[in-house]
């Protein structure tokens, strides 16, 4: 079927639009949304399936051909990305059943969350540059409307400043690709990628690498890394628990997805400069976050601080450029997004129980919550890279490439930040559900079990993907082969 | 509030109207070919719309044309998409139209597209998005 | 023509620059508005200027201007008016909502949560 690598884009596009018209019918809106994730699920997973026997898939839109026209690609990482998305989609949506309200879901809140996968799949799945921006766009509009809604103060606040954000990263990436495209006179990834290569034969000219840092800028706002994550731990603060767990699974990994596309598609001329920075700041992510984690005292904003730890680790993955790295790279960009979903969602309940996501205000919820407790564990360890679960693997390669590329101090910073992202989450479990049980005496305890589904899916399917990681390897590893050789990026497009 | 004294608008807002929504269909037919299209027929439409809302209130306004236009909006995607995703049904390329060419009696030769019905979509979602942003703020006092 | 093009655009960033670093969040939303206007001549520029012509005139055209650019700028005005009409309803909400339009009372802080 020509047209399948639509299919995760359509699918949520066509029931956003059928559910603005049901927006009072939150059964009805609740059946078709699950049952189009489904959907979407089973179409990424045929994709998946498809790029493995048969290649990069491409479909150029509105039959006008490769250079012309808007072209959707798909090889094995976007593909790979895909999939889970559509699985952090579906778990975030049972979970948003028990605990956003029915307001917000009179209020348009299924329609918006299905624009945002739109607009996340979209990105992933694009081989044009100027329609990446197109679907950041849609994504962004969506991920706006999920933080303001509810209405709440501290939700209009941040919305203002996150809004604000985008619109001056949005304003720099249209600029960045007009560069670009007055350089190199197109927009299809693989046709710039090949016109690049051509100016770039005695060395990369510099127009080029100042692009290269303005998309690094851009993109760089999106994922938050080291120096332009300042707006994150506050907006990241305001949303309810299954946005927050969208955002922080989903969002932040197209920036690092798309930084990732745009260095080993278009820049990997002149590794020393662009790299190097990357690489550097990258490093610096890691150890901002790390002390971000380290520091407060607040469940959300502990996890929140990891997101920027784990962007460091995958672009230095990216960044070191070889094999191992890029392999450990994508499985832990995958390992990153299952876990980190299933986080924010366990500290939503957290939150949902004690009433507050200081961490001095309760502890003792062992006893109480056992389940809880222990879906915790696991996930913070999964988190941290204990063998043998999810994490590990990931890291390993990351830090295995990292030593064969000869960089012994940055890998050893990566090696030292599992250590103290552990510490930073056994803070939570030891704090919070250790303890004197002091916060539940003489009140009702509010009943989980409906909403504890979600992250046990996900922290099952996180320890699944760390033990059972050969089987995955071949699929990881074919993703890792492509970003490693443009070449095959480009002959699948432009079909020579 | 109804403005109780405002005979000139009114008055011109009889004769405006009709002419700024005949030429906003105008415009998104002759987009095709020429410059215009869903985007700023829509766009004329809406602004048909406010002009409507300023002479009367949203009240009187609500009784004129009893839309809801978050529907209006949904059902312009439900039109767009629907156009693209035919290509479906096809095994050709998503986005991918066709057309052909009609002898019509009086109106001599016509390209009927299928991206016309795509762009009808677009402009029923631009009036849609554009009044709905507008009664958002309009609305309260 | 590029050179003066290059001056407009500098201009409007730096007006942009100037609104956006004040307090008022309705300035800011001007100033934003004049951003993206910047980034949208940009792009024509970036293609380069020709005068006298339009896009496309038939496969045999002699002269005619690069459509693209054009394509891109519409695409990005459409999605910047959007935004800007979602910014202008939320700085309302929050102006109804916070009582203050002054960017420095929305500082978060752990006492007016």
């Amino acid at each position: 079927m020509t047209n399948l690598i639509i299919l995760p884009i359509l699918i949520p596009l066509l029931t956003g639009a059928v559910l603005i018209c049901l927006n009072k019918r939150i059964m009805a809106q609740r059946v078709i949304a699950v049952l189009s994730s489904i959907g979407t699920m089973i179409a990424a997973f045929f994709i998946i399936q498809k790029v493995h026997r048969d290649g990069i898939q491409s479909l150029n839109m509105g039959s006008w051909d490769a250079p012309f026209g808007i072209t959707l690609v798909s090889d094995m990482f976007s593909a790979l990305l895909v999939f889970t998305t559509s699985i952090i989609a579906f778990v975030c949506l049972i979970y948003s059943f028990k605990s956003i309200g029915e307001e917000s879901e009179k209020y348009y809140y299924y329609p918006v969350f299905n624009f945002l996968i739109v607009g996340v799949n979209g990105a992933f799945t694009t081989g044009d540059l100027f329609n990446l921006f197109v679907f950041f766009e849609v994504m962004l509009m969506s991920s706006y409307v999920l933080l303001v809604l509810g209405g709440t103060k501290i939700q209009l606040r941040e919305s203002i400043k996150y809004l604000l954000v985008n619109i001056i990263s949005s304003a720099l990436f249209v600029i960045a690709v007009a560069y670009l495209y007055s350089v190199v006179g197109t927009l299809n990834m693989a046709h710039i990628s090949e016109r690049i290569s051509k100016i770039s034969e005695n060395g990369m000219p510099g127009i080029l690498t100042v692009i290269a840092m303005m998309f690094l800028i851009v993109f760089g706002l999106k994922g938050a890394i080291f120096p332009l994550f300042f707006w994150m731990p506050g907006s990241y603060f305001a949303p309810p628990a299954p946005v927050l767990a969208l955002f922080g699974a989903l969002l932040t990994k197209v920036g690092v997805y798309s930084i990732t596309r745009t260095y080993t598609l278009f820049f990997y001329h002149d590794i020393d400069f662009t790299f190097q920075i990357l690489s550097i700041l990258s490093v610096l992510s890691i150890v901002v976050g790390v002390i971000g984690a380290l520091a407060y005292w607040d469940v959300k904003k502990i996890i929140i601080y990891n997101i920027i730890v784990a962007v460091g680790v995958i672009l230095y993955g990216v960044s070191v450029l070889n094999p191992n790295s890029l392999t450990g790279a994508v499985y832990y960009l995958v390992h990153d997004m299952i876990i980190k979903a299933g986080l924010f969602l366990l500290v939503g309940i957290l939150i949902i129980i004690t009433g507050t996501s200081n961490l001095k205000q309760f502890s003792g919820l062992m006893r109480h919550y056992p389940g809880l407790a222990w879906t915790f564990f696991i996930a913070a360890l999964a988190l941290a890279g204990i063998p043998p679960l999810s994490g590990f693997v990931g890291k390993l390669l990351i830090v295995q490439g990292g030593f064969e590329g000869k960089s012994y101090i940055s890998a050893g910073i990566v090696l030292l930040s599992s250590l103290l992202v552990l510490f930073s989450v056994m803070k939570i479990f030891i704090n919070g559900f250790w303890g004197q049980d002091q916060t539940l005496h003489g009140e009702e305890k509010p009943p989980v079990k409906w909403l504890l589904i979600s992250p046990v899916i996900m922290v099952a399917i996180s320890a699944f993907y760390g033990v059972n990681s050969e089987v995955f390897l071949p699929y990881i590893s074919q993703a890792a082969d492509t970003l490693a050789n443009p070449d095959h990026y480009i002959k699948a497009v432009l079909k020579e | 509030m109804r403005q109780p004294n405002n005979m000139i608008l009114e008055t011109a807002l009889k004769l405006l109207l009709f002419f700024i929504v005949l030429f906003s269909i105008y415009i998104f037919t002759a987009g095709h070919y020429y410059p215009g299209g869903g985007f700023i027929g829509g766009l004329m439409t809406a602004g048909a719309i406010v002009l409507l809302l300023i002479t009367y209130d949203i009240k009187t306004v609500q009784k004129i044309l009893p839309v809801d236009y978050r529907i209006v909006t949904a059902i312009g995607l439900l039109f767009s998409i629907g156009t693209s995703a035919g290509a479906l049904f096809f095994n050709v390329p998503f986005l991918t139209h066709v057309f052909t060419h009609v002898e019509v009696p009086v109106l001599g030769d016509l390209a009927l597209h299928t991206a016309t019905i795509f762009d009808l979509g677009v402009y029923f979602v631009v009036i849609g998005v554009t009044m709905t942003i507008i009664l958002t703020i309009g609305e309260d006092e | 023509m590029e050179i003066l093009m290059a001056f407009v655009i500098g201009i409007l960033f730096m007006t942009a620059t100037y609104l956006m670093l004040s307090k008022s969040l309705l300035r800011i939303i001007i100033g934003t508005g004049l951003l993206s206007h910047g980034a949208h001549l940009l792009i024509l520029t970036m293609g380069g200027l020709k005068r006298g012509t339009v896009p496309l005139l038939g496969e045999h055209a002699e002269h005619y201007t690069d459509p693209l650019p054009q394509a891109l700028i519409l695409t990005a005005i459409v999605i910047s008016f959007g935004v800007t009409a979602f910014f202008l309803v939320l700085a309302y909400r929050s102006y109804q909502e916070l009582g203050t339009d002054n960017v420095e009372d929305m500082k978060g802080s752990e006492q007016n949560d």
